[in-house]
């Protein structure tokens, strides 16, 4: 580090950059709110793609049904 | 149906490593390299923070409202999607300006708010301004008419930021008569390269983050177009 | 195109004439204004910056209600639908917007410029007249312009009575700049001084940029 003149004005500086820190870690709480949600939706799908195999399994689709979800 | 063509994710990772390594360089510059400031001394390194900050920020918001008009001309909704994200960064960095500019003013001039610095105040003005986009975009149900509402507002307040530095600027330069903007034109060379290179990292750092915020909202998008098939296909086929 | 715009005019001056809504809530407005003013500032008399600050601040408090009201009779009636199926240029609705919303501004001033030199003005009103109607006038041509923008933006929203003020008075601070500046000296305490071209010639500029964004805009504003 360089020599940090910790008086007054190493402190007003550290500030703006903490503070410029701080909005993009804000930012990044956001993201990883959204990122969140899309988990939860990946979830949702993959359980619909669960029952729809297992639906599937038990009852051969008849042709049309097959070629329709091609 | 399924859009195979170019992911709006692609080259998002070598972004991130360019904006990492220029930002790093820059403020590594700044506090190792860069000599102090003989009038301001330890204090102006908040410049280098702020004054690229103010300018992304402003950038943004002219992009946005470049954007709108896109979206006005197209009615493609992939317009309003980019020019509501450049606000949205844009409404960020507007925050970090001016708590950074109050910060500065407060250390190189004892008040937290300086009436007769220009930018200062025209900032604060677009910023109220701006701070409406979000309330007017949410409150407007109808989806191509929030497009599209929120595209006239992007426009209109695209064209009067530069109009409002103009008339604060002018009002204050006959109230006040101040050289105008003589402070970067004498710095030394070494505060200028890390002042252009704090730009650039910032400018990336802007581009980066709405890229990466389009890709998010795309694929949330796209999961839930996915989501809708499959449950078409769940109730449309008998069981 | 001319008389489509004159024949919406008349039909929203018809409007606020029988129903009364927006001039007299203005007017009503900025004498509230003017008498909080009174006491905020603990003054009997001002001139020079402060009667000039003090009187476009009451002005454009006014103005923001009469900006939010400007496109209700569209908006709730149906109106709106009538009027875009009828063979109307859009630009004619903005003209007639333009005009209705600057001819609500002028009736409020002709009330409330005479009840601020009685109530609170220092100098004597009639000598700054001329040049203050001068200024009055152009200022209100920039508040009309960008106010019927703002308003047919506003009135979209579910939250338009408190959207229109919010998105006016920033996009309204470049023309009070000017207005206030130059008012200033024409309400100083030692008679009316000059005016300097450029603070005008700023308010005539910003009408006109706001007039031409309109006019962009306003296909894509007016639509149900």
């Amino acid at each position: 580090m360089p020599a940090l003149p910790l008086d007054t004005a190493g402190r007003y500086v550290a500030a703006a950059y903490l503070v410029f820190m701080l909005i993009l870690i804000i930012y990044v709480a956001i993201m990883a709110s959204r990122l969140t949600r899309i988990q939860k939706d990946i979830t949702v799908i993959d359980e619909m793609l669960k029952t729809r195999d297992e639906h599937a399994a038990k009852a051969p689709p008849l042709p049309t049904e097959a070629s329709a979800q091609q | 149906m399924t859009e195979t063509r170019k992911a709006p994710g692609r080259g998002l990772k070598r972004l991130a490593i360019l904006t990492a390594l220029t930002l790093g360089t820059a403020y590594g510059l700044v506090f190792f390299w860069t000599p102090n400031e003989a009038d301001q001394g330890f204090v102006q390194k908040i410049f280098y923070l702020h004054v690229p900050m103010a300018i992304v920020t402003l950038g943004g918001f002219i992009l946005g409202g470049i954007f709108g008009f896109l979206q006005l001309r197209s009615g493609d909704r992939k317009w309003d999607l980019r020019s509501y994200v450049a606000i949205h960064l844009s409404l960020m960095l507007a925050v970090g300006t001016l708590i950074t500019g109050s910060i500065w003013a407060r250390a190189s001039w004892g008040h937290w708010w300086v009436w007769d610095e220009p930018v200062l105040v025209s900032f604060l003005i677009v910023f109220l301004l701006y701070a409406c986009y979000q309330p007017l975009r949410f409150s407007i149900e109808d989806p191509d008419k929030q497009a599209r509402y929120a595209s006239v507002f992007a426009v209109v307040a695209g064209a009067f930021v530069p109009l409002n530095f103009a008339a604060v600027r002018l009002a204050q330069a006959y109230t006040h008569p101040r050289v105008l903007g003589g402070a970067q034109n004498s710095m030394p060379g070494s505060m200028q390269l890390t002042f252009l290179l704090a730009i650039i990292g910032m400018t990336l750092l802007y581009i980066t983050l709405w890229k990466f915020e389009i890709t998010s909202k795309t694929t949330r998008m796209q999961l839930a177009s996915i989501k809708r098939r499959l449950d078409s296909d769940a109730t449309g086929s008998p069981a | 195109m001319f008389r489509n715009s004159i024949d919406l005019l008349r039909k929203d001056l018809l409007l606020e004439v029988r129903g009364r809504e927006s001039v007299p809530a203005m007017v009503l407005l900025a004498l509230s204004t003017l008498v909080v003013l009174h006491f905020a500032l603990g003054q009997t008399s001002l001139d020079g910056e402060l009667a000039s600050g003090a009187l476009w601040v009451t002005i454009l408090f006014s103005a923001t209600l009469g900006i939010g009201r400007l496109f209700v009779s569209e908006s709730e009636d149906g109106g709106m639908d009538a009027v875009l199926l009828s063979p109307v240029d859009r630009t004619a609705i903005l003209v007639a917007k333009v005009c209705a919303l600057f001819t609500f501004l002028v009736a409020v001033q002709i009330v409330i410029v005479p009840a601020f030199a009685l109530l609170l003005l220092g100098p004597h009103l009639a000598p700054a007249l001329p040049k203050l109607a001068g200024i009055l006038l152009l200022t209100d041509f920039a508040i009309a312009t960008v106010g019927s923008l703002v308003g047919a933006i506003a009135v979209q929203s579910r939250i338009r009575d408190l959207l229109a003020p919010l998105l006016a008075l920033p996009l309204l601070i470049p023309p009070l700049i000017a207005a206030t500046h130059a008012t200033a000296g024409i309400l100083a305490s030692g008679g009316p001084a000059g005016v300097p071209g450029r603070w005008p010639l700023i308010i005539a500029l910003y009408a006109l940029v706001f007039g031409l964004l309109g006019i962009a805009l306003y296909d894509n504003v007016l639509d149900d």
